[in-house]
C-alpha cells in the first residue's frame, strides 16, 4: 500500500516507514543497504521500479529524490511503500520543491539506515565529481550511466576525469556477459593475438569501454567500427592461427567462432535495468578494473 | 598470448576482476542413470541453471547413457521436460538452444563393453564438433552395486584416460558403501581407475550455501568463536527430519536405513564443520585436514543401548493426512528391521569439546521437514533475578537453519514489556539467508557440478572422511543388528520414546526444531 505525505520532512518520512512496518507486523528488517536515486520526473518511475525489482536480491531501502526547483516555497512531498507483492524493500519517492531542490542531502540523511552501506545512483546525468556530490558523499558506491547521455564520448570523458574509487557505470556493467564469453574463449591456450576490433551501433558507450579493456589486457591495437546494432554486435580477436570472434546480430544469441573448432552458440541477451543494478549491488568495494579502464580510454 | 614458460595465463582474467564469474573451461558431462529422479530433478535442471547464469562453457556437451532405444532428440526432450519442470531460473529459449546443441545420447547396457566404445566415439565427436578439449566428467547416478562394472569398463575402454593437458573425472553419489569394509572396497575400485583428485563424491548437503556459511560465520567473525567450546556450550543437536515416508525408494532404503542414509554422511559432515578447528586456509586440503582431525576425535558412548535410539514409523496421521506404517509400505518386508529413525550421542575427545555431547538425529515421517545445527549454551552461572522472573528462560541457543528457510536463529532472554515485575522470556532473532543476499540461493547441485567442472574440490568428502564416518557408525549398526526390531513411533511426531529417554538420561531435552 502506498502512503502519501504532503508538506512533510525527512524524519517524518522515516517515522512513517517504521510505522508502516509495525502495522504490517514486521518491525524487524533485514535491509542490507540504502539506495539513493537522484533523478528527474522522466526517469524516476523506471529507475525506482528497477530498484524495487533488484531489492528481491538485495533487500534495501530505496530513496528516490526528485528535485523540482521553482520560485515557490520549499516543500517536501513523499510517497512511501513498504514490502508487499513487489518485493521486500522499502520505497520512498520524494519530491523536493522550491528551494529544497538544492538541499536533497538534508532530506536524505534521516532516511539512511544505520550502519549499513549506502549506494547513490544517477540514472541519467551525473555530477562531474560523484564522490564530492552532497548525495554521493554518503555513498561508498556511486553508480552512473553514461549510456543515457546525448554525447557519450563527452560523458565518458567526464567519468574519467571525475573518477574516484567506488564509482561505477552501468555502461561497464552491461559488458559483463560479453567479457565473460571472451575470457572463456581464451581459457585454452591459443595463438598469439595481434589485434582486436569491436563493432557496435553508433553512440554505444559500452563498446568504448570494451575496446579499452581489451587494449589494457591484450596490449594490442584495438579498432572500433560502427554497425547497425543493436548494442555491440561483434568482437574479433585476430590471432596468428585465425580469428576468434563473438558476433551477435539479434541482441540475444551470439555465435562464437574459433580457429579449428566448429562454431558454437552462446546465449548473450541484453539485460534490463533491474538486472544491471542487481549485479552492481553484489559487490560494494571499489571496482578497480573499471577504474583502470575508465582511466585509459582508447 | 604465448608464454615463454609452460604455464598459460589467460590475459583477459584478472584476480581483481570481481565481476567476471568463474566459468568452467571447455568440457562435457556424460550422465548415466538418466531416467532416475536425481538426474531429472537435480542434475539436468542444475546444468540448465548454470548455462542460464553463463557459467557453462560455450560448446558444452551433455551425453546421456542408458539402455533405451533413443535418438539424441529423444534424450534432449527428456532434458527439456526436466528443465521446464524443475529449473530454478526462468526458461529462456536462447539458453536452451545453446545447451541443446551439445546434447547426445548413447544407447547401451552399462554391462556391455561395446556400449562404452560407442560412448568413446561420442566423446571424441564432441571434442571435434564442440571443442570440449578432451575434458569429460562421468556422472554415475546409478545404484552402487553397478559401480564396479561401470568403473571397470570406463577403464578398459580407455575412457578414464586423459591426454596431457586435459582431464577425466568421475562423480559418484552416496551411499559410499554400507559399512567400513564395503566403503574401503568401493574406494579401492574407484582408486584403481581414477586418481584421488579426479574422484568427486557428491554429498549435496555440502553444496548448500548455509553449510559454507557455517565456516564463514565461525571464522570470519569475532562474536562467536570465543564461546564455541566446552566452557560455554552445553550440548549440540544436529537434526535432519523429513516429513515424508520412503515414497518410491523402498528398493534403495530397506536394509540401508536412516543411520547409513543420513548420519554417516550428512550429519557427521555437519558435525565436522561445526566442531572443527580453524583451518589454515580455505584450500581443500586444509579444510579436510581439520575435518578429518575432528572426526578422528569422535567417540561413541560405552553403553550404546542407553545413548542411541532407533525406530520405525507406524501408521497414523501426519499433518491431517492418514499415512501407512513402514512395514506396510509397498515393497517392504513386513518383518524388516530397517530403522527409519536413528539418534546417537557422540563425544569429541579434545580440549575444546570435552564433556559436550553431540546429539545426532534423523528420521522420516517426523513433525516437519527441517535440517539444523543447534548449539545450546550453558545457563548463566548466576541469575540476579527473582526465581519467578526467569522461569520462562531456557538456555541460549545459536542455530544454523539449513533447510528450509536457510538462515540463522539466535535464542536469548529478553524482558517482557509492560509487566509490573521484571519478567525474562526466550525470544529469537532471525537472519534469513535467502532474504538478505539472493532471492534464491544457487541450488546445491549447481554449485557442486560447477566445482566438478572447475576441478575445485573443497566441498567434496575425500575417501578418508567417508571411512571415518563408517568407523564411527559401524559399532552402532552392529549393536542394533544384534538387538532385535526397532521401536515403532507415531508418524507426524518427533520420534520414538527411547529417543526422549536417551537424552533425558543426560538431564537434557531435544529442541523442537
Amino acid at each position: 500500500m502506498t502512503v502519501r505525505l504532503e508538506d512533510t520532512s525527512g524524519s517524518a518520512v522515516a517515522a512513517a516507514i517504521a510505522a508502516e512496518r509495525h502495522r504490517m507486523g514486521s518491525p524487524a528488517t533485514g535491509m542490507v543497504l540504502t539506495l539513493l536515486i537522484l533523478t528527474d520526473e522522466e526517469y524516476q518511475a523506471d529507475a525506482t521500479a528497477a530498484a524495487v525489482s533488484a531489492a528481491r536480491q538485495h533487500p534495501m531501502r530505496i530513496v528516490t529524490l526528485i528535485p523540482r526547483p521553482s520560485k515557490h516555497e520549499a516543500r517536501l512531498d513523499a510517497e512511501i511503500a513498504v514490502g508487499g507483492d513487489d518485493g521486500p524493500g522499502e520505497v520512498a519517492v520524494l519530491r523536493l520543491r522550491g528551494q529544497l531542490a538544492e538541499h536533497a542531502n538534508s532530506v536524505a540523511i534521516p532516511l539512511l539506515l544505520s550502519d549499513t552501506p549506502v549506494v547513490a545512483f544517477w540514472p541519467e546525468g551525473a555530477p562531474l565529481l560523484p564522490e564530492d556530490d552532497p548525495i554521493g558523499r554518503h555513498a561508498q558506491r556511486r553508480i552512473t550511466d553514461s549510456a543515457s547521455a546525448e554525447d557519450v564520448d563527452r560523458a565518458l570523458a567526464d567519468r574519467a576525469a571525475g573518477y574516484r574509487p567506488g564509482d561505477s557505470d552501468l555502461a561497464w556493467t552491461r559488458l559483463t556477459p560479453w567479457r565473460s564469453v571472451l575470457a572463456s574463449a581464451l581459457d585454452q591456450p591459443n595463438a598469439t593475438i595481434t589485434a582486436a576490433s569491436v563493432a557496435a551501433e553508433e553512440g554505444n558507450a559500452s563498446s568504448v569501454l570494451l575496446a579499452s579493456w581489451l587494449h589494457r589486457r591484450l596490449k594490442v591495437p584495438v579498432t572500433r567500427s560502427t554497425s547497425a546494432g543493436p548494442g555491440i554486435t561483434e568482437v574479433r580477436l585476430t590471432t596468428e592461427a585465425g580469428d576468434i570472434a563473438v558476433s551477435r546480430t539479434d541482441g540475444v544469441t551470439a555465435i562464437l567462432s574459433r580457429p579449428g573448432v566448429p562454431d558454437s552458440r552462446v546465449a548473450l541477451p541484453r539485460r534490463d535495468l533491474a538486472e544491471l543494478l542487481a549485479e552492481d549491488l553484489r559487490r560494494l568495494d571499489p571496482d578497480e578494473v573499471y577504474g583502470d579502464v575508465i582511466g585509459h580510454l582508447v | 598470448m604465448a608464454d615463454t614458460h609452460d604455464v598459460y595465463t589467460n590475459p583477459l582474467r584478472d584476480p581483481l576482476d570481481q565481476r567476471l564469474p568463474r566459468v568452467a573451461g571447455p568440457c562435457g558431462i556424460a550422465l548415466s542413470g538418466v531416467t532416475g529422479d536425481l538426474s531429472r530433478k537435480k542434475v539436468m535442471p542444475a546444468l540448465y541453471d548454470l548455462a542460464n547464469r553463463g557459467l557453462l562453457p560455450p560448446g558444452f556437451g551433455l551425453t546421456g547413457f542408458a539402455r533405451r532405444d533413443w535418438a539424441d532428440q529423444d534424450f534432449a526432450q527428456i532434458v527439456h521436460d526436466s528443465v521446464r519442470e524443475h529449473a530454478r531460473t526462468p526458461f529462456r529459449e536462447e539458453v536452451w538452444r545453446q545447451l541443446a546443441e551439445g546434447i547426445r545420447f548413447v544407447a547401451g547396457d552399462l554391462a556391455d563393453p561395446e556400449a562404452y566404445q560407442r560412448l568413446k566415439a561420442v566423446v571424441a565427436e564432441l571434442d571435434a564438433s564442440r571443442g570440449t578439449g578432451g575434458n569429460h566428467a562421468f556422472y554415475l547416478s546409478i545404484p552402487p552395486g553397478l559401480f564396479p562394472v561401470v568403473l571397470e569398463h570406463l577403464k578398459s575402454s580407455g575412457l578414464a584416460e586423459n591426454e596431457p593437458g586435459s582431464w577425466r573425472r568421475v562423480v559418484i553419489e552416496k551411499p559410499f558403501g554400507h559399512d567400513l569394509t564395503s566403503a574401503r572396497e568401493l574406494n579401492r575400485i574407484v582408486d584403481q581407475v581414477f586418481d584421488a583428485s579426479s574422484v568427486f563424491r557428491i554429498d549435496h548437503y555440502l553444496g548448500k550455501e548455509t553449510v559454507q556459511n557455517i565456516l564463514a560465520v565461525r571464522f570470519a567473525n569475532t562474536m562467536y568463536e570465543p564461546l564455541w567450546n566446552a566452557n560455554y556450550v552445553d550440548n549440540v543437536q544436529i537434526t535432519m527430519a523429513e516429513d515424508i515416508g520412503i515414497g518410491g525408494r523402498a528398493g534403495y532404503y530397506d536394509g540401508i536405513g536412516a543411520a547409513r542414509d543420513v548420519i554417516q554422511n550428512h550429519l557427521l559432515q555437519l558435525l565436522a564443520l561445526t566442531a572443527m578447528e580453524e583451518p589454515l586456509s580455505f584450500a581443500a586440503d586444509d579444510v579436510r585436514a581439520e575435518k578429518e582431525k575432528v572426526l578422528r576425535a569422535v567417540k561413541l558412548p560405552r553403553e550404546l543401548g542407553k545413548h542411541t535410539s532407533r525406530g520405525q514409523y507406524a501408521n497414523g496421521w501426519q499433518g491431517g493426512v492418514p499415512v501407512v506404517g513402514y512395514l506396510e509400505e509397498q515393497g517392504i518386508d513386513p518383518h524388516s528391521t530397517t530403522e527409519t529413525y536413528a539418534a546417537i550421542r557422540v563425544d569429541i575427545e579434545n580440549r575444546r569439546w570435552a564433556g559436550v555431547p553431540f546429539y545426532l538425529r534423523t528420521g522420516k515421517r517426523l513433525g516437519r521437514r527441517v535440517t539444523e545445527v543447534a548449539v545450546v549454551f550453558k545457563r548463566a552461572p548466576h541469575l540476579p533475578f527473582a526465581k519467578t522472573a526467569v522461569e520462562e528462560l531456557s538456555n541460549n541457543a545459536f542455530v544454523f537453519r539449513i533447510q528450509p528457510d536457510e538462515g540463522i536463529t539466535v535464542r536469548f532472554g529478553s524482558k517482557v514489556p509492560n509487566t509490573s515485575t521484571v519478567q525474562v522470556r526466550d525470544v529469537t532473532m532471525d537472519f534469513q539467508y535467502g532474504e538478505s543476499f539472493v532471492d534464491s540461493s544457487p541450488e546445491a547441485y549447481e554449485r557442486l557440478i560447477l566445482d566438478v567442472l572447475l576441478g575445485d574440490p573443497p566441498l567434496f568428502p575425500r575417501h578418508e572422511e567417508v571411512e571415518l564416518g563408517w568407523q564411527v557408525l559401524d559399532p552402532v549398526l552392529d549393536y542394533w543388528a544384534a538387538n532385535g526390531a526397532p521401536e515403532q513411533y507415531a508418524s507426524g511426531g518427533w520420534g520414538p520414546a527411547s529417543s526422549y529417554d536417551m537424552i533425558a538420561r543426560d538431564g537434557r531435552t531435544w529442541r523442537r526444531p
